[in-house]
């Protein structure tokens, strides 16, 4: 019944927007202001696609009743993340993670690499893992690389994946392996919910609407995100993706180091290094070793047979050539030993040289280490990605929101995924502005580079429906530019008298009036009961975050610039100036705090007398009720649980 | 899973018998580790009494390619049976590693 309700109210939603919006370009646009009408209409339709793309969304809200049973016997690994979280925390999360019903191993992975921490897990009883030595001066792709690292150091078939913070409920594995008795789910996700939360969430840390509606919704077109924690993942399902990506990337490097290769070489000969006749010959050979590379290849060889020969044929150039080195040095040697009346047991000396040969013709010190280029398309003509501390990598590395790459990436290669809708860990929100602002941040800006690095418009292997559940998140980012405008709006009519539409009139009243309530309406009834003002509030009123954001990750992505990545942080920061991180929210509300002085002051002169004056203050009125969040989260000073103890009770008897 | 290193002609041959997948592959990591710490640097990896293999046991194949070729050494595979194949397929591994037919036939070039 529900699920009828919905369907009707978004499609009418969508029904009410376009109408809204087609008559916003068609017959509404005031052309002498341009300059805010345009950007206007912009925001509007931006604003009407996320509304028909969240439509969509809802249009196959899963309902999943009871799950089925967990068959018994599986092997299943229970991985606990950590980077520099406080030990005491991380082990509450490993008591519990041990106290999980179903028979499982714990692991902590512990990307601090601190022994008093594995001391304290090992004591427990769970097993630790942190990186070895083979990421040394490799990219060590932040948790992404943790979960890579420990899923080649261990062999569950499942792995339940937690923050630090996630406390799992001992029932968490019962309720979910069943899923995968359908061979074709990759992974499970289950909701993230913060126990440190007072009711009124000031700093909008839950989110109801998308652990609610918004993965539901996803779920029923079987493109549930991963997220990173609280989910259940199958191995050989990582284990495929890292695969075909290894495959893919390697072929893709070799080929372009095959083709770029001669050009470089030749590159190389013409340098004051190369006039060396032996440096010369070696290039040559190099040369010749790679152009047959390439006609292996274009013979159908294998990468792994055509990369073998192209280092071969260059490991015994340089072999010979240090070995001519050698040999002339050691008739010198030996010269001299005769002067000086020394004697020199032939057998010694040639065993040394042979060792030293194999020395000095390694890969660190062979005399092509000081032909850079040349050195790099051979290191790149190689199945073992150098570059990198492990070949396979499960866990996309792509982004810093690994999870909704990867989730990306197993849906295109046909895997299913589920949304559990249940609570079955309580985590820890941050409790601080800077911090709620960091991690805000971060997911925004991982998901912005997922857009740009694999778009899901284009990316083979999606349905269309998956492609719009991961471009709706992706688009939802993009709010902060539209925020401006919206506030930009009134500005322009209160304190110029300059309005972006011809009239305000009762054209404009019948068309938005009506996308309005129904779609504030679809919102409400897609929810459920869940609060979701909060989110809507954050939504516009963290507008800076998102466009810096988007700034930032576009950056990096076009022209790598780093992002400023940081962890976010557990423990409550102590300090720091609210008003240093709000000052464009400040400015603005200043401004919409003059603007609406100005309007009334523009009334009583006789300007503006008038329905404009009285929508604008009332649209101004509704952005003070949206900002006025921060207002809270900035006074906020952290969880009190002996204030919130009343309302905790009775949430656990539910 | 049971594995045999024996040496060849030329080259050394490790033979795969049992299940190839989460379990065996740590298994087989370690063998050719062995192998190519004691001095063999010319592996071929005999797949004929493999009788499965997954994502894992591919993945180990990579790992022992690395470990092989960082020797200055290689690692072939020979003597696929039909699931091997097929994984192989699967992946698009096979771009990478040839399966060769018969074990004698993977250094016939080296």
């Amino acid at each position: 019944m529900t699920r009828l309700i919905i369907r009707i109210l978004a499609a009418l939603s969508v029904i009410a927007g376009l109408n809204y919006v087609v008559w916003r370009w068609t017959a509404s646009l005031n052309w002498d202001a341009w300059w805010i009408a345009i950007p206007l209409v912009l925001a509007e339709t931006y604003s009407f696609i996320d509304v028909t793309l969240f439509s969509l969304t809802v249009w196959r809200m899963s309902q999943r009743e009871d799950p089925p049973q967990a068959p018994p016997g599986l092997n299943v690994d229970v991985f606990i993340t950590t980077y520099n979280e406080e030990p005491e925390l991380v082990l509450a999360t490993a008591r519990a993670a041990l106290a999980i019903h179903y028979p499982h191993r714990t692991w902590v992975l512990d990307d601090g690499a601190r022994p008093e921490m594995r001391e304290a897990v090992e004591r427990l009883g769970a097993g630790y893992l942190s990186r070895g030595a083979e990421w040394v001066d490799k990219p060590r792709h932040a948790k992404a690389g943790n979960l890579n690292n420990a899923l080649h150091e261990t062999t569950g078939e499942f792995i339940l994946i937690l923050d630090a913070d996630q406390v799992p409920y001992p029932e968490i594995l019962d309720r979910t392996l069943g899923y995968f008795n359908d061979r074709k789910v990759a992974f499970v996700q289950t909701p993230q919910y913060f126990g440190n939360v007072p009711d009124d969430d000031p700093l909008g840390s839950q989110a109801p609407l998308f652990y609610g509606p918004i993965q539901q919704g996803k779920d029923g077109w079987n493109a549930a995100f991963f997220c990173g924690s609280n989910a259940v993942l199958r191995r050989e399902a990582l284990m495929q993706l890292g695969l075909t990506n290894y495959v893919a990337d390697t072929e893709a490097r070799v080929r372009r180091a095959l083709a770029v290769g001669q050009r470089v070489v030749r590159r190389a000969r013409r340098r004051p290094e190369a006039r060396d006749p032996k440096v010369a010959s070696l290039l040559s050979h190099v040369e010749s070793a790679i152009g047959e590379g390439s006609r292996r290849l274009v013979a159908g060889d294998s990468i792994g047979d055509a990369t073998y020969r192209v280092q071969a044929n260059v490991d015994a150039a340089v072999r010979t050539l240090v070995a001519e080195d050698l040999a002339g040095v050691s008739i010198d040697v030996a010269a001299l030993r005769e002067e000086l009346g020394m004697d020199s047991p032939f057998d010694e000396a040639t065993e040394e040289l042979d060792e030293a040969v194999e020395r000095l013709a390694a890969r660190d010190l062979s005399p092509l280490g000081a032909l850079e280029s040349v050195r790099a398309v051979l290191d790149a003509l190689s199945v073992e990605r150098l570059h990198e501390a492990q070949p396979i990598m499960p866990l996309s590395t792509i982004s810093v929101t690994e999870d909704m790459s990867t989730s990306m990436r197993l849906h295109a290669s046909g895997w299913r995924s589920i949304y559990h809708h249940e609570i079955l860990a309580v985590g820890l929100a941050p409790e601080d502005l800077p911090s709620m602002l960091t991690q805000r941040t971060r997911w925004a800006q991982g998901t912005v580079q997922v857009m740009l690095r694999e778009s899901p418009l284009t990316m083979r292997g999606l349905s269309w429906g998956q492609r719009l559940m991961y471009f709706n998140t992706m688009w939802s980012y993009l709010s902060g530019f539209a925020a401006v405008v919206y506030f930009a709006g009134p500005l322009a009519y209160l304190l110029a008298g300059v309005l972006p539409v011809n009239a305000i009139s009762v054209d404009f009243f019948a068309r938005f009036f009506p996308f309005m309530v129904v779609n504030q309406l679809m919102f409400w009834v897609a929810a459920q009961g869940a609060k979701t003002w909060r989110g809507q509030q954050y939504n516009l009123a963290l507008f800076p975050t998102w466009i810096k954001a988007c700034t930032t990750a576009a950056a990096n992505v076009w022209f790598g610039r780093p992002l400023g990545f940081a962890v976010t942080p557990k423990a409550r920061q102590e300090g720091g100036r609210p008003l240093r991180l709000l000052w464009p929210q400040a400015i603005v509300a200043a401004l919409l705090v003059i603007a609406c002085v100005a309007g009334i002051v523009r009334w009583v002169l006789g300007l503006n007398q008038g329905l404009g004056t009285l929508v604008n203050i009332a649209w101004t009125v509704f952005d003070f009720a949206l900002l006025s969040v921060l207002i809270g989260a900035a006074k906020y000073r952290g969880y009190d649980p002996a204030r919130e103890s009343a309302f905790q009770t009775t949430k656990e008897k539910k | 899973m049971r594995f045999a290193v024996e040496e060849r002609d030329g080259y050394t041959e490790v033979s795969a018998q049992g299940r190839l997948n989460m379990v065996g592959a740590p298994l087989l990591k370690a063998t050719v580790a062995d192998a190519i710490e004691s001095g063999h640097r010319l592996l071929v990896l005999n797949l004929g009494d493999t009788e499965f293999m997954d994502s894992s046991g591919l993945g180990a194949l990579v790992g022992c390619l690395k470990a092989a070729r960082q020797a200055g050494g290689d690692l072939r595979i020979a003597n696929v049976g039909e699931q091997v194949e097929m994984v192989l397929k699967l992946t698009s591994m096979d771009r990478i590693l040839t399966p060769y037919r018969h074990v004698e036939d993977a250094y016939k070039d080296a």
